[in-house]
């Protein structure tokens, strides 16, 4: 069952930019989740607790935008992500996507949306590097396997 | 009162912030792995299949933030609002760190339809089938965190703070 919905994903995007917007002119930091979560290690005095705060904000956020989004649009089911994945899967990937956003410092925020709208050739290439490898890996694993 | 990241005003802020980012992925369905994966099967275009949507979410963020994250400098702000200086990586160079790990962030995207701010955000609608993925991911970045320090045989990298005028 595939649903477009480009009204709610437009507007969805609109609020991720200004939450963005908000933290970089407000605080001075670049709104990359990656790097919020993963930045709490090592331990720097001073720049831990606004991470804290922006990563219990974001589920309760996400909780709000449970409510808000089937309320506004009407394309938008009010329904919770279903999550089929086993254990072991759910933590290798998670294993793989914590690395690989430290390394390539940086995820589809930090990269995807604050490095591009900084016009960052670094934040392209690494776009266009997890777009397709994510890409190939789908398609393996809906098409081939 | 003394400018810092931690301030109250700045606290809020990151409160305001995580909450707008939350509700956004949330109103745009990206807390669902499936949505995700409907978007990067290119495979299931010829059949109708395709979810673009995704793109509208990177589109709707990307308009905003590239005003929003110009604001300060046509404001001419030294400092942003609250916090002490506009902090902003050093690095220009493409290297094969930056490939490397970003390969490996996509396969593991690809396997689970999540990346990270959907995988937090989910702890407030699916904490159960979500909090091993974060604990996962959280534990990854931290191993490889540390790895990279011992590498460049370095203490922890002070803030890289760029006073944009």
């Amino acid at each position: 069952m595939v649903h477009f919905t480009p009204l709610s994903a437009a507007v969805g995007g609109i609020l991720i930019g200004l939450a963005a917007s908000i933290l970089w002119l407000v605080n001075g930091r670049i709104a990359g989740i990656s790097n919020i979560a993963g930045g709490i290690y090592p331990i720097r005095r001073g720049d831990e607790l606004w991470r804290i705060v922006f990563l219990v904000a974001l589920p309760v956020g996400a909780w709000l935008g449970y409510w808000i989004g089937p309320a506004v649009f009407a394309e938008v089911p009010r329904e919770l992500p279903h999550i089929t994945l086993t254990p072991l899967w759910l933590v290798g990937a998670g294993l793989l996507v914590g690395v690989g956003t430290r390394v390539g410092r940086g995820c589809t925020s930090g990269h995807g949306i604050c490095g591009l709208a900084r016009l960052s050739l670094r934040s392209l290439v690494a776009v266009v590097t997890f777009m397709v490898a994510a890409i190939i890996v789908v398609f393996i694993v809906r098409h081939v396997v | 009162m003394a400018r810092s990241y931690s301030s109250p005003a700045a606290l809020v802020s990151a409160a305001v912030s995580g909450v707008l980012f939350g509700i956004g992925l949330s109103v745009a369905q990206m807390t669902h792995p499936e949505k995700i994966w409907n978007f990067l099967d290119l495979a299931a275009i010829p059949s109708g299949g395709w979810d673009p949507s995704l793109a509208f979410v990177m589109g709707g963020g990307l308009v905003v933030a590239f005003f929003g994250l110009r604001l300060n400098r046509w404001l001419g702000w030294s400092q942003p609002a609250a916090g002490p200086s506009f902090v902003v990586t050093h690095r220009t160079k493409v290297d094969t760190s930056l490939v490397v790990g970003s390969a490996i962030f996509g396969i593991g995207w690809g396997l689970s339809g999540f990346c990270p701010g959907p995988a937090i955000a989910d702890l407030g609608l699916v904490p159960q089938d979500a909090w091993l993925f974060v604990v996962a991911m959280v534990v990854g970045s931290w191993i490889a965190g540390g790895f990279l320090e011992w590498s460049e045989r370095a203490p922890a990298p002070p803030l890289q703070e760029t006073t944009r005028a």
